[in-house]
C-alpha cells in the first residue's frame, strides 16, 4: 500500500506502525459520571467495519507525524490522508 | 454408512457404487430448536456435539457460502496445546486431547499426525519463559520437555546448532502436537452432524437478527426467515459485520493473516518447529508441501489477501533458520481474516440478548481449538452454563480487568 502523506508525499506503508480506528483520538472525560464505562468502551470496544475506516498510522520512519488515514478495509484503497495533528485540532483535542 | 478399510475394499471390488453423497443438501425447515451460524469448523463441530453428546434435537447450521470455505481450510493445520495461563491451558489441552479420539469418534479419516512441535530458544530470557511455560503445561496435564541443544541436534540434524545467526540455545517441545488435514476436520464434523440429523444449509447468508423484548427469536436469511429457539454465532472473521445486526460491538478488530506453502518436496522436516527470534514456523505437508507463516499484516482488513512486506518477513524469519528452504519454490499463499480480539483470546459467551450466543474472537489460534470450541459453545448451549475449561472466555473480561493476555501486549490487537 502506498499512503499520501500530507507533507512527504507518496510513502510506502511499510514505513508506518498501525494503531488502530482513529477514534482512538476521542478520548473520554475522565471526570465524568461514567468514565468507567467510557473508557471500557474507549479501550476494547471496536466498530471494525468492512469498508471505509478512518486509522490512526505513524510514520515511525519517516517523519514521525500521526496521520489519520481513510482506507477501505475490503479493497485497501485509500481516499485520504490528513495530519491527526489537524484533525484533533478539529475535534478540539489539541491546541 | 460406516467408513472402514472393509467397505474400501469391497467398493473397489464393485466399481466404487455404494458411496453415498457425505451429507444431505436439506431446505431450510420454518423453525429449529438451535440454529448455528458459520459452517466452518467450530459451527460443524458445535452442531455434532449438541447432536451426539448433548442430544439436541432440530439443530441447523447456516453457511453464506460453501461449508469449510473460510479459515478452516485457510490455516495451516497446526494442533497443540502450549499455552502458560491458566484460563487458556486447561482448554486447549482439551482440546487436544479431543484431537487424538476424533477420527474413531467422528468415524473420518482426518490424518491426524502427531508428529510434535517444538519452539526454538536463543536467549535466556526466552529459556526461562519456556521453563515456566512447560511447567504450565504439565501443571494442566499437557505434555512438555525442553530439549538441550545436543538433543535437538540428534533429532534435527539439518538446524545449525553452531554458528547460526540467532543460535539455538534449546527448545520446548509438545511431542503430543501435530498436524491435521485441515479441510477434512470440517467435512469429518459435517458428516457427523448430518448423521445425527443436523441440517446443514449452504449458500444461506444471515442477514440480521429477528429479536423483540430482548429476546432473539430467529434469523433473517438470503433463504428467507428461519425461527430458531436459540442461536449461536460462529463466523470467526467476520464476527464484527455479523453481531452489528444485534446492535453490538465486540472487542475485536479484523485483521489478515497470510499462510504459505512450497512446491512438493521428499521429507525434510520431521514435525512443526518455529523460530524463536522471528515470527516463522513450519511444518511439511503430507503432499510434500513446506506450510508454513508468521506475522499478521497489521491492519484492519476484510480483504482475504495479504501484502508484500509481511511475505518479505515470514520469509526472512525462514531463511535465517532454514537457509537450505531458500532453494524451494513457493507454490502458494492466501489470506484469512481474524477476528484479533483486545487479549488475544477467545470468547465464548451468552450476549446480552436472550437466546444469542457467541463464539470468537479466535485470533490467529482457531485451528487448533476447534475440538473443544465446538464443544465448550454446544456445552454453553445446551445447558446455558460455560463448559468447566471455558469459564474465562467471557465478554465481560475486558471491564473487569480479567484478561487472558498471553503475550501480555494490552488492548492492541495487531500485537496479540
Amino acid at each position: 500500500m502506498i499512503i499520501n502523506h500530507p507533507l512527504l508525499g507518496p510513502r510506502d506503508s511499510a514505513e508506518f506502525t498501525y494503531l488502530g480506528d482513529a477514534r482512538l483520538i476521542d478520548r473520554p472525560d475522565w471526570q465524568s459520571q461514567t468514565a468507567a464505562r467510557d473508557f471500557y468502551e474507549y479501550g476494547y470496544l471496536r466498530e471494525n467495519p468492512a469498508g471505509w475506516h478512518e486509522e490512526l498510522w505513524f510514520h515511525e520512519a519517516g517523519d514521525r507525524s500521526w496521520l489519520v488515514v481513510t482506507r477501505n478495509t475490503v479493497t485497501h484503497e485509500i481516499s485520504k490522508v490528513e495530519m491527526a495533528r489537524d484533525v484533533a485540532r478539529k475535534r478540539g483535542r489539541s491546541t | 454408512m460406516r467408513y472402514s478399510g472393509l467397505r474400501v475394499i469391497k467398493e473397489a471390488l464393485t466399481g466404487h457404487k455404494g458411496w453415498q453423497p457425505a451429507w444431505r443438501d436439506p431446505e431450510p425447515q420454518a423453525a429449529y430448536d438451535i440454529v448455528i451460524i458459520g459452517g466452518g469448523g467450530h459451527g460443524l463441530a458445535t452442531a455434532y456435539y449438541l447432536a451426539k453428546e448433548f442430544g439436541q434435537k432440530r439443530i441447523a447450521v447456516l453457511e453464506k457460502g460453501w461449508i469449510g470455505g473460510g479459515n478452516v481450510g485457510r490455516n495451516t493445520t497446526i494442533i497443540r496445546s502450549n499455552y502458560l495461563l491458566d484460563g487458556n491451558e486447561p482448554f486447549y489441552e482439551f482440546s487436544l486431547k479431543l484431537w487424538e479420539g476424533l477420527e474413531q469418534d467422528f468415524n473420518y479419516n482426518a490424518m491426524i499426525s502427531q508428529r510434535g512441535i517444538l519452539n526454538l530458544i536463543h536467549s535466556d530470557a526466552q529459556r526461562d519463559a519456556f521453563t515456566r511455560r512447560g511447567n504450565a503445561m504439565i501443571l494442566n496435564g499437557a505434555d512438555a520437555e525442553m530439549l538441550s541443544t545436543e538433543q535437538i541436534k540428534a533429532r534435527y540434524p539439518f538446524l545449525n546448532t553452531d554458528d547460526a545467526r540467532f543460535p539455538i540455545k534449546g527448545g520446548l517441545a509438545q511431542h503430543r502436537g501435530g498436524t491435521v488435514r485441515h479441510d477434512a476436520v470440517a467435512w469429518g464434523y459435517a458428516r457427523g452432524a448430518d448423521s445425527h440429523g443436523v441440517d446443514i444449509i449452504q449458500n444461506c447468508e444471515v442477514t440480521g437478527f429477528r429479536i423483540a423484548n430482548g429476546k432473539c427469536t430467529g434469523v433473517e436469511t438470503t433463504r428467507g426467515f428461519i425461527g430458531a429457539g436459540k442461536v449461536g454465532c460462529a463466523v470467526a472473521g467476520s464476527s464484527s459485520r455479523l453481531m452489528s445486526h444485534a446492535g453490538m460491538r465486540l472487542p475485536m478488530e479484523s485483521h489478515v493473516l497470510q499462510a504459505f506453502v512450497s512446491e512438493g518436496l521428499k521429507p525434510v522436516l520431521p514435525g512443526v518447529i518455529t523460530f524463536g527470534a522471528g515470527h516463522f514456523y513450519c511444518s511439511q505437508s503430507d503432499k510434500g508441501g513446506l506450510v508454513f507463516g508468521g506475522d499478521i499484516d497489521g491492519y484492519n482488513s476484510y480483504a482475504q489477501r495479504g501484502n508484500l512486506p509481511v511475505v518479505e518477513d515470514v520469509c526472512e524469519g525462514g531463511m535465517a533458520i532454514f537457509p537450505s528452504f531458500g532453494r524451494a519454490r513457493l507454490l502458494r499463499m492466501w489470506g484469512g481474516i481474524m477476528d484479533m480480539s483486545m487479549d488475544g483470546s477467545p470468547i465464548i459467551d451468552r450476549t446480552e440478548t436472550e437466546g444469542l450466543y457467541f463464539n470468537g474472537g479466535w485470533c490467529y489460534g482457531g485451528f487448533k481449538a476447534t475440538p473443544a470450541s465446538g464443544y465448550c459453545f454446544a456445552h454453553l448451549l445446551a445447558k446455558d452454563a460455560p463448559h468447566p475449561t471455558a469459564t474465562a472466555y467471557r465478554f465481560d473480561r475486558f471491564e473487569k480487568g480479567r484478561m487472558i493476555d498471553e503475550k501480555g501486549m494490552g488492548n492492541q490487537p495487531n500485537l496479540h
